[in-house]
């Protein structure tokens, strides 16, 4: 572990590839990939990773402020296993590049669609809608029909093989 | 024991606040204590309802501007060997097995693959199938063209969710 002057005087480092302006030191890059899985369930969880980082508590939430702000952290907290704690499905839909915008913008409104993505496919308009159960997602799927006069293609997830251990940024 | 289950579901699934003592500042709120709220929430880790707790990034933001979701159409009775070898390659942040749709979608087995841009992906895909040799297996490359919507799921907003497995 890097002692705490090397951490705080560590030169900012341009994440690979990134142009938006990005600079992280080495103390934020170690936040963001040393604690996706291994965060601290305790009373002080972000003394415990200052402890860690060898810095102090209020680095630490400073930092993680800072990169929530700057986007690069959308939150700490937990990632659920899909359909345990009610439902979810993968939606695909064949949308004319004259309408996508507009279905993409009809298919956002929906409070239960949380993913939704333009994909290189005859398929080109991929989303993910969680509800509190299977026919609450049922009827978000048959409302965008109704809505669009468009099919939507449902792919429930029906077996899940990776074990999540966050996403490897800069480890090898 | 329900009912403060998905209180605490509820208050921690948009993210822990950044305080000092998010737990009792969350416990604070429900009206219970510190140590139950941390209780309840390593009895979820434990029964794999959160897979996993901690920093949430966001890979777009951070550089990985390219995501391609791939497909293949793998036999029954081999998905799950399949999956297992796919799932265990580095390259592959999730796998999963849906229905197919036929006759106009084939694929059973879907991946998701990031990288930094489209050509480090497409490197990563073809080193996969040959590393896990599947490259007789048919499959399809749909790469992200625009990113609409991204954030985490909510599961227990307004309505309380389904108990079914939580209480199992």
């Amino acid at each position: 572990m890097a002692p705490v002057e090397s951490v705080r005087d560590s030169v900012p480092l341009r994440v690979p590839d990134c142009n938006a302006g990005a600079e992280l030191t080495e103390l934020d890059k170690r936040l963001l990939d040393n604690f996706q899985r291994d965060f601290p369930v305790c009373s002080r969880p972000y003394e415990a990773i200052a402890t860690r980082l060898g810095c102090d508590e209020a680095t630490v939430l400073e930092r993680l402020a800072e990169l929530e702000r700057q986007g690069y952290v959308s939150r700490v907290g937990p990632v659920f296993r899909p359909n345990c704690l009610g439902a979810s499905t993968l939606a695909a839909m064949a949308v004319s590049t004259e309408r996508l915008q507009q279905v993409a913008e009809l298919v956002n409104s929906y409070p239960e669609v949380n993913h939704n993505y333009e994909r290189e496919h005859e398929f080109n308009l991929w989303f993910v809608v969680t509800a509190s159960d299977e026919p609450a997602v049922a009827d978000v799927l048959a409302d965008v029909r109704r809505r669009t006069g468009l099919d939507v293609m449902d792919l429930p997830l029906t077996e899940e093989f990776h074990i999540d251990l966050g996403f490897r940024l800069w480890q090898t | 024991m329900a009912d403060l289950t998905q209180s605490v579901i509820r208050a921690i699934q948009e993210g822990l606040p950044l305080n000092p003592r998010p737990f009792a500042l969350i416990a604070e709120r429900l009206g219970t204590d510190e140590e139950t709220v941390i209780d309840t929430v390593q009895d979820l880790q434990a029964r794999g309802v959160i897979k996993r707790f901690g920093v949430v990034v966001r890979h777009h933001e951070l550089g990985f501007r390219a995501n391609a979701m791939v497909v293949w159409d793998v036999p029954d009775e081999s998905v799950y060997v399949t999956a297992k070898r796919l799932a265990a390659d580095p390259a592959v942040t999730l796998c999963y097995r849906r229905p197919r749709r036929l006759p106009k979608w084939p694929y059973n087995l879907f991946c998701m693959i990031h990288g930094q841009d489209r050509d480090s992906v497409q490197k990563k895909i073809s080193a996969l199938r040959r590393a896990t040799g599947i490259h007789e297996l048919p499959y399809c490359v749909l790469f992200s063209r625009r990113r609409f919507k991204q954030r985490g799921a909510r599961y227990v907003s307004p309505a309380i969710a389904s108990e079914a497995c939580v209480n199992g």
